[in-house]
């Protein structure tokens, strides 16, 4: 018997129960896209709340038009403030799970544990001193200023997620590089380098998906001009200025969020372990 | 010396993070605690010693006491609701499901979606405007004969935390599911088979043999979920931005800050959300190295 629930009316109930279970989820989930998406292809007029379950009766791509005109300066800020950041911090977090997992020191454990404490904290309890900080350095409200702090508050995931991949590798491989003569530096280079481009991947998308998401460090070490998609987006779905043009809104939307989305279908299996790794297992 | 030599080059490596988070999480954090037992409720006075009185005041405020009732309840809606619905999708999909995989990627999506693209749409599903002028989820409600389910949703004074909990568990179930497809699929067959053998029904064997292995995976979810709970900002000032029926202590914080410029209240108010994340997240840190270091 393959069915474990058996063969009676129970478990055909079961049987056909959990598909449709899980499907009415599915609608559930993906009930807020819809409307995104539906709303977002409507022209001005047709695009209000009281409509938002219609398809659109005109389709038009005027929203998304509009939307691009005026996200386009976040958006590159937002590129150019996750990529090196993501990069850095996969780099930070490499060499510290190097060493965490393979050329411990004493109170390295401490370390450790000390530096995961950092992927927890509120990031409300840093904020008036932060400010002043970056402040003093003069790169308050730059990109280069949001780039050293997402760099500096990613280092405990990041080595997390490496030193939970390189607990992995035989430390044989690296004693036989020893033995070889080769030093950590060379060890690194030679042995443990070559084999993490899987880690590399999951950190640099779980780093870049969580940068470009950001918010609360966008806006209050932010400026105008170095404002990230989602602090404009924010601002702009905020303001009831004029009358709300809910197509180019909800179109904004979808457009802020087409990269990290994009990232999550394509490379979904290394954004899954980055996720895993959050709950600190390996 | 010699052994010196071979853990210093590791430790050197390691030295420029070691500084990044001396100074950024614990100096900042120390700089911050400073702060909060300063008398500096403006931006001008100098910094002094006050002696924690503002742990006390604040509690005096009008807004505080809401504002940890809020967070409260949203934490228990929020957390309750994530992990149930996660767990029993996981379960759902345990045995195998035709098409898992879509499922799964549906499931998680929601993931690498930002608080502020969802608050745009989450504001008009969750808009309280009743019968004919109903809109978002009240108008779907109204037209399928549901109406009576149709309610106010976050502006509610008593349950509106708990509707503000809707998005987030939007967000975060599908988290709960793959942690739990993980565990569920960690438990070896073996142990469910012998359960079998012994004539257990299937949902005995759920009962006693894998749930009561998925405690680790249950705590994990648990503190991710709770220290998520209590920094919740992102999703509130999308959809509600700062009001006081939807004021918590993470949006209390910023407003003190930069909006009341109370540089002494506002780090109290951090500290307090601080000390909270620290008393769910410390023992647990500790509990994972070590029995990791037991492996």
């Amino acid at each position: 018997m393959d069915d474990p629930f058996g063969a009676g009316p129970v478990s055909r109930a079961v049987r056909f129960g959990r598909p449709a279970v899980l499907l009415l989820f599915v609608a559930l989930f993906l009930m807020p896209a819809y409307v995104l998406l539906v709303t977002s292809f409507k022209p001005l007029q047709e695009a209000g709340p009281a409509t938002a379950w219609n398809l659109p009766d005109r389709w038009s791509v005027s929203g998304w038009t509009a939307a691009w005109d005026e996200l386009r300066p976040g958006i590159v800020n937002s590129f150019q403030i996750a990529i090196p950041g993501a990069a850095v911090s996969a780099i930070l977090g490499s060499m510290n799970g190097y060493v965490l997992s393979k050329w411990r020191f004493p109170g390295s454990d401490a370390v450790f544990t000390l530096f995961l404490f950092g992927m927890f904290i509120p990031y409300q309890a840093v904020m008036i001193p932060l400010a002043g900080l970056l402040t003093d350095m003069q790169i308050v409200g730059t990109i280069r200023g949001l780039i050293l702090v997402h760099v500096v508050y990613g280092i405990p995931i990041c080595t997390l997620i490496f030193r939970n991949y390189y607990v992995t590798i035989p430390d044989e491989l690296i004693e036989s590089a020893r033995v070889d003569g080769a030093g950590m530096l060379r060890a690194y280079a030679s042995v443990v380098l070559p084999l993490s481009a899987p880690a590399f991947a999951v950190t640099i998308i779980w780093q870049f998906t969580s940068i470009w998401n950001d918010f609360l460090f966008a806006v209050f070490l932010g400026a105008p001009d170095s404002w990230p998609v989602t602090v404009m987006l924010n601002n702009t779905a905020g303001s009831g200025a004029v009358a709300v043009q809910y197509n180019v809104q909800m179109a904004s939307a979808l457009l802020a969020s087409l990269p990290t989305v994009l990232v999550y279908l394509l490379l979904g299996r290394f954004f899954m372990r980055g996720l895993m790794a959050g709950a600190l297992k390996g | 010396m010699r052994r010196a030599r071979r853990w210093l080059p590791g430790l050197l490596l390691v030295s420029p993070s070691i500084v990044a988070i001396g100074v950024f999480v614990y100096g900042l954090i120390f700089w911050n605690a400073r702060v909060a037992v300063s008398g500096k409720h403006d931006e001008v006075t100098p910094p002094g010693f006050d002696g924690g009185k503002n742990f006390v005041d604040l509690w005096d405020q009008p807004s505080w006491p809401g504002a940890v009732r809020n967070a409260l309840v949203f934490t228990a809606v929020f957390v309750a609701g994530a992990l149930l619905l996660g767990a029993f999708l996981a379960f759902l999909m345990d045995k195998g499901v035709r098409a898992e995989a879509s499922f799964r990627v549906v499931y998680l999506f929601p993931m690498a979606v930002s608080f502020i693209a969802a608050g745009v749409v989450w504001r008009w599903l969750l808009n309280p405007a009743p019968a004919d002028r109903a809109v978002g989820l009240n108008q779907l409600f109204h037209d399928t004969g549901l109406g009576s389910l149709a309610n106010t949703w976050w502006q509610h004074p008593d349950w509106g935390m708990a509707a503000m909990a809707l998005p987030a568990i939007w967000q975060m179930s599908g988290y709960v599911m793959a942690l739990y497809l993980a565990g569920f699929r960690g438990v070896p067959e073996e142990l469910r088979e012998a359960a079998r053998v012994d004539g257990a029904s299937e949902w005995k064997v759920y009962r006693y043999v894998v749930f009561p292995q998925l405690r680790p995976v249950t705590l994990s979810a648990l503190i991710i979920l709770g220290h998520i709970s209590l920094k919740v900002f992102d999703l509130i000032m999308a959809i509600a931005g700062k009001q006081i029926i939807t004021y918590v202590p993470a949006v209390a914080a910023y407003v003190e800050i930069f909006d009341r410029h109370d540089p002494a209240n506002g780090a109290t108010i951090a500290t307090y959300l601080l000390l909270a994340v620290a008393v769910l997240v410390i023992p647990y840190l500790v509990w994972t190295i070590r029995s990791e270091r037991a492996r």
